[in-house]
């Protein structure tokens, strides 16, 4: 038993849809602070496990712990970028970050530091009274992770959050997340089926099997940051992480 | 660029004139023009233009001015449309929102909706006798209908990804329905009182050709009972006019109230 209780603790977890059983018995531990990728082979219920953390789907069966309490997004401070583009089209830019503060009834001054702080790191403090019909597919995305950074989250869920961005686009993206998460200290769970992008990133890579999905391996990921793509452990890495999600 | 826009603009309006200038010009060669249509048939159009003026005073034969009739139209209209709207909207919310509403609400609105608006008309009067508030529950109902439908719909296409958003951030159901379904909802709804207008209208005219006293549909009734084709074509012209009047204050005031662009 560990001295310290870990940020997130997921205990037997089990979902099935009717007959078909997605999740089998789910085991593992996040720390504080730590950088998970979560990979796993095309289908295999990524999205059904963050959706289950989160308590949009009830789990047929286990326990998901943050802090040691029974997951809850009204009682703990966590956000979610979703895979589909999220912003609210009624709502400015600026609104747009501005929402989950005012859900969770941040006072009006913090939240206007936040919102200003977040509008400046992600570049669209100029953009902040265009509404999303006005903003291109990057900039959407940008203003989905401001809204979830902006409550300054214990826990940040990504899914697959730019699983359709093209590549220029997605390495500047991921540099600002690694510099937010590195700013912010958060626990971040990434979910993609993007290996490089997954060995990019994280501190952690978790290796799902195929459906019904179960955990097949975590590894540590050691390489320091900025990670360079084509180093030569960039690239062990990453083919190890690819031998293991073969499913061919 | 403003100026550019601004020429489209003016084109449009200049071309929507036009054609409604054709029509007329059309209408005036078959009637004074070539002679097809004699004039107790179908009036030309100056002679009508000339009993337009003339009813803004005269009040034969039908015991009222043009003004008196469009006044009593419209409160039976709106006063109709207000309560369908006040009752229809949060009604079609919240059918959509709570399944147990849903479920107790939804069979009867569905044998209800079938049957059109003017079908209430003798019930009413033997309910309530012709009068104001006969010919306004008539057109409460129609106009509940469509407004009805289209909030329903327009809450049950909430986006699922929002209502994420909204839940991972810990809102409670009611924060749900007014931060997020309720705005994204806001277009259908503005269509809905887009459409219940028309339909109100409509039903109007027809409610005052079976059951009035006084209003567009009365005088048009009036008229066509001693061949006054003439006031005939005065009301229905009227009738379009405010028709399309009313539309473009609601269609204004969803372009005033919805923000972001209809996406």
């Amino acid at each position: 038993m560990a001295n310290k209780e870990p940020k997130v603790r997921v205990q037997n977890l089990t979902k099935k849809f009717g007959d078909l059983l997605v999740l089998d018995n789910l085991n593992f531990e996040v720390e504080e602070g730590e950088f998970l990728c979560i990979v796993g082979p095309t289908g295999c219920g990524k999205t059904t496990f963050l959706n289950s953390l989160t308590r949009l789907y009830q789990p047929t069966a286990g326990e998901i712990l943050v802090n040691g309490i029974p997951v809850d997004p009204k009682k703990q401070n966590i956000s979610y970028i979703f895979q589909e583009y999220s912003s609210f089209p009624w709502l400015t830019v600026e609104q747009n970050i501005r929402f989950g503060l005012e859900i969770k009834k941040i006072p009006k001054e913090e939240a206007d530091a936040n919102v200003e702080e977040m509008l400046d790191i992600v570049g669209l403090t100029k953009f902040r009274n265009y509404y999303p019909s006005q903003l291109s597919i990057s900039m959407l995305q940008r203003v989905a992770i401001a809204r979830a950074f902006a409550t300054k989250p214990e826990l940040l869920l990504m899914d697959e959050p730019y699983g359709q961005l093209d590549i220029d686009l997605r390495f500047k993206l991921e540099d600002e997340l690694i510099k937010l998460w590195k700013k912010t200290g958060t626990t971040v769970l990434f979910i993609t089926h993007n290996i490089e992008e997954a060995v990019y990133l994280s501190q952690k890579i978790m290796v799902l099997t195929n459906k019904p999905t179960s955990v097949k391996t975590v590894l540590d990921n050691p390489l320091p940051l900025p990670r360079d793509v084509v180093s030569e452990e960039f690239v062990a890495l990453r083919n190890k992480v690819t031998d293991l999600i073969k499913w061919w | 660029m403003k100026d550019k826009k601004k020429f489209q603009i003016n084109k449009y309006i200049f071309i929507s004139i036009l054609s409604i200038c054709f029509g007329i010009f059309v209408w005036w060669l078959v009637t004074d023009g070539l002679g097809i249509f004699r004039s107790n048939a179908l009036p030309s159009p100056v002679k009508v233009f000339e009993s337009f003026i003339k009813k803004w005073y005269e009040t034969k034969p039908d015991g009222a001015t043009l003004l008196e009739h469009l006044i009593a139209s419209l409160q039976v209209a709106l006063g109709g449309y207000v309560i369908g709207a006040v009752i229809g909207i949060p009604l079609g919310i919240f059918m959509a929102w709570n399944d147990k509403i849903d479920m107790c609400v939804r069979p009867v609105f569905d044998l209800v909706r079938t049957i059109p608006g003017v079908a209430w008309t003798s019930v009413m009067v033997t309910l309530v006798g012709i009068g104001f508030l006969s010919k306004a529950l008539v057109i409460f109902i129609s106009a509940m209908v469509a407004m009805v439908i289209n909030s329903y719909s327009g809450i049950k296409q909430t986006k699922t990804v929002h209502l994420w958003v909204g839940q991972t951030f810990g809102a409670s159901n009611w924060e749900l329905l007014t931060k997020i379904a309720i705005p994204s909802a806001l277009p259908m709804i503005f269509t809905g009182l887009d459409v219940a207008l028309g339909s109100a209208w409509t039903t109007l005219v027809a409610a005052e050709l079976l059951a009035s006293t006084k209003g567009l549909g009365f005088m048009i009734q009036q008229a066509r009972g001693i061949f006054r084709l003439d006031i005939v074509i005065v009301g229905m012209i009227v009738i379009a006019i405010t028709g399309a009047v009313l539309s473009t204050i609601i269609q204004w005031l969803g372009r005033k109230m919805i923000k972001g662009g209809r996406t």
